[in-house]
């Protein structure tokens, strides 16, 4: 009888996970067989306007590139202060676990929050609400991994360092995050990867634009919305080109992530 | 330069607590004239605009039905009301799209109830969540205890990678596979609140799966291996062993999905139908708070822009409370 349940036990474990297996196989399948099919070259020369993704692809980049050239520094620094000024005080632990909270928060609510803050005093959406959404999004993330990669940091390392004579800016910057540094640089790709597909922060913050923009101040075009909208469209034609777009998204965001594992591994072994 | 990096660093970490404030506090001032106007009665209000005759087919014509929602509007003439929007008007008076339409349904009063959306939020997350535990758990439990090292390797990478696919990705294949797929099994729309449900389901359970194998993954292998060694079976030994053991962080990533699943805004939009009616059958559209958010926002100004922060606010302190919750319980950090 034991052996029996035991058996059926494994079995429904096993189907279990080929089921969901199969499920995330079915999209992955769809995405490539949909989008490769509408592959071309203008995908990449051209605009929107004129049936291709070359502005969208650009702008989304954008807006997530100087979100997180903004976000590197403050999620960095945040995360310095929490690990190696802070120590364990309340107000540490406090501000630690709201950014663990905010790392999950529903990223709509993040839209209305700049929405209410940048597009109504504005009047328009612009590519800067949009990266203001993003940039709030990913500070969180980057502030828990290097939290916890400087925890990593053995503690002689910054005893020699205080021995020597250095202070305590040097031995942060010089060793202890040098030391942390692959960890850290995982951290941020993953950040980069999630926020790259962000899309209903950017509904209302950035909107999208069918022409080719590098002004931030104007509503600037964005790859994910762009999706959104076009496949929702009757036309075929651009419901095939959502399905580009959405397999160069996903293309993008999961080399992103080797990348950010492979970078991670390469150091710490 | 010691002092100024230290106060940098400092700011840097209160920024955090900052915007989080922040968010609070806008949201609720945002809200203010439509928590005033609707008060606590917003939760269990079921209408919304008046909707009896705006009822969309599919969610392709969604901006269409935003244009009849605001033309379709409520009859009772109340002075005092029409004063009080003016009034707000004025204060906000630079939206973007502040078209007619808008000011013609100033003139009457309309009415605005979340019910409908938060049953929705609620119901499809629930749906998720029965379908994702089993098959997440079963996912974890297989690539921790039974695959062979070769297997679980590469198949757990491939999950973690799968977990971060952009949501984007599973509504639309929702809306273009799956949709059709569930309507021809189940019969009824290809846009439902169970293709929401199970759209979402299938979204949580990388992470889910993923969060679950690490916290099995913390079970000593000397415990396990006395349970063998008293000639315990396999189930036995998940069962009496490692299930008690990580079962904190098991449901800890459990809670941490729902959070996740209720606040998911895009592979609910393309698949809910973004009606405001309640579902008497599963298989019937309906509408959810994050969809709502993302579907009104640009064409909404005045009182039903008040609303979506009202409902914003609500979403916010619901998966705030959630996730809270599964963090400072059962995934605290040591």
């Amino acid at each position: 009888m034991r052996l029996i349940l035991n058996r059926i036990f494994l079995i429904f474990s096993t189907f279990a996970a080929l089921v969901g297996l199969f499920f995330l196989g079915w999209i992955l399948f769809t995405l490539c067989v949909k989008g490769l099919s509408g592959l071309s070259l203008d995908v990449f020369t051209k605009d929107l306007i004129n049936g291709g993704l070359r502005n969208v692809i650009v702008g989304q980049m954008m807006m997530s590139g100087v979100a997180t050239m903004i976000g590197i520094p403050v999620g960095i620094l945040a995360g310095i202060y929490l690990q190696e000024y802070g120590g364990n005080s309340k107000t540490t632990e406090f501000i630690r676990d709201l950014s663990d909270v905010m790392m999950s928060a529903p990223s709509i609510v993040v839209g209305t929050f700049v929405y209410a803050i940048v597009v109504v005093p504005t009047g328009h959406t612009t590519g800067w609400a949009g990266v203001l959404a993003l940039f709030i999004l990913m500070v969180p993330i980057i502030v828990r991994t290097t939290d916890d990669m400087l925890k990593l940091v053995p503690i002689e390392l910054r005893e020699a360092g205080i021995a020597i004579g250095a202070s305590k800016y040097h031995v942060t910057m010089n060793i202890v995050v040098r030391y942390a540094k692959a960890g850290i640089l995982t951290g941020i790709l993953l950040a980069f990867a999630r926020v790259v597909g962000e899309t209903a922060p950017l509904i209302y913050t950035s909107g999208s634009s069918e022409f080719w923009s590098t002004d931030l101040t104007d509503t600037f075009p964005s790859l994910t919305v762009s999706i959104y909208n076009l496949a929702t469209m009757p036309d075929d034609n651009l419901v095939q080109l959502g399905w580009t777009g959405a397999f160069l998204l996903t293309a993008m965001v999961l080399i992103i992530n080797l990348l950010g594992r492979y970078s991670g591994k390469k150091k710490r072994s | 330069m010691e002092l100024i990096f230290k106060k940098i660093a400092q700011l840097s970490a209160s920024l955090v607590f900052v915007i989080l404030a922040a968010t609070t506090i806008v949201l609720y001032l945002s809200a203010k004239p439509a928590i005033e106007e609707f008060g606590l009665k917003f939760l269990i209000e079921p209408r919304w605009g008046v909707q009896e005759k705006v009822e969309p087919p599919a969610i392709a014509e969604q901006s269409d039905l935003k244009q009849l929602e605001k033309s379709a509007d409520i009859q009772t003439d109340d002075d005092f009301i029409k004063d009080e929007e003016d009034f707000m008007m004025d204060d906000e008076d630079d939206f973007i799209f502040d078209d007619d339409m808008e000011s013609d349904s100033n003139r009457n009063k309309t009415i605005y109830g979340a019910l409908v959306p938060i049953v929705g939020t609620v119901f499809s997350t629930l749906i998720a969540m029965l379908f994702s535990i089993p098959l997440a758990i079963g996912i974890a439990v297989f690539l921790s205890e039974i695959a062979p090292s070769a297997l679980a390797k590469p198949v757990g990478v491939a999950i973690e990678l799968l977990a971060s696919i952009p949501s984007i990705i599973y509504g639309m294949w929702g809306l273009f596979y799956f949709g059709p797929f569930i309507a021809s099994l189940f019969g009824g729309n290809t846009v439902s609140l169970l293709v929401a449900g199970l759209v979402l389901g299938i979204m949580v359970i990388p992470f889910m799966a993923a969060l679950s194998r690490d916290a099995i993954a913390t079970v000593p292998d000397m415990l396990k291996e006395s349970a063998y060694a008293m000639g315990a079976t396999k189930l036995e030994v998940i069962k009496d062993v490692v299930f008690p053991y990580a079962k904190t962080g098991i449901i800890g990533s459990i809670i941490l999905s729902f959070g996740r699943a209720l606040g998911e805004t895009m592979a609910v939009a393309f698949v809910i139908g973004g009606v405001y009616q309640f579902a008497e059958k599963v298989t019937d559209p309906t509408n959810s708070i994050p969809v709502v958010l993302a579907n009104s926002f640009a064409e909404s100004s005045g009182l039903s822009l008040s609303v979506l922060f009202y409902l914003a606010l609500i979403l916010f302190v619901l998966s705030f409370g959630v996730i809270a919750i599964a963090k400072f319980y059962f995934l605290r950090r040591k």
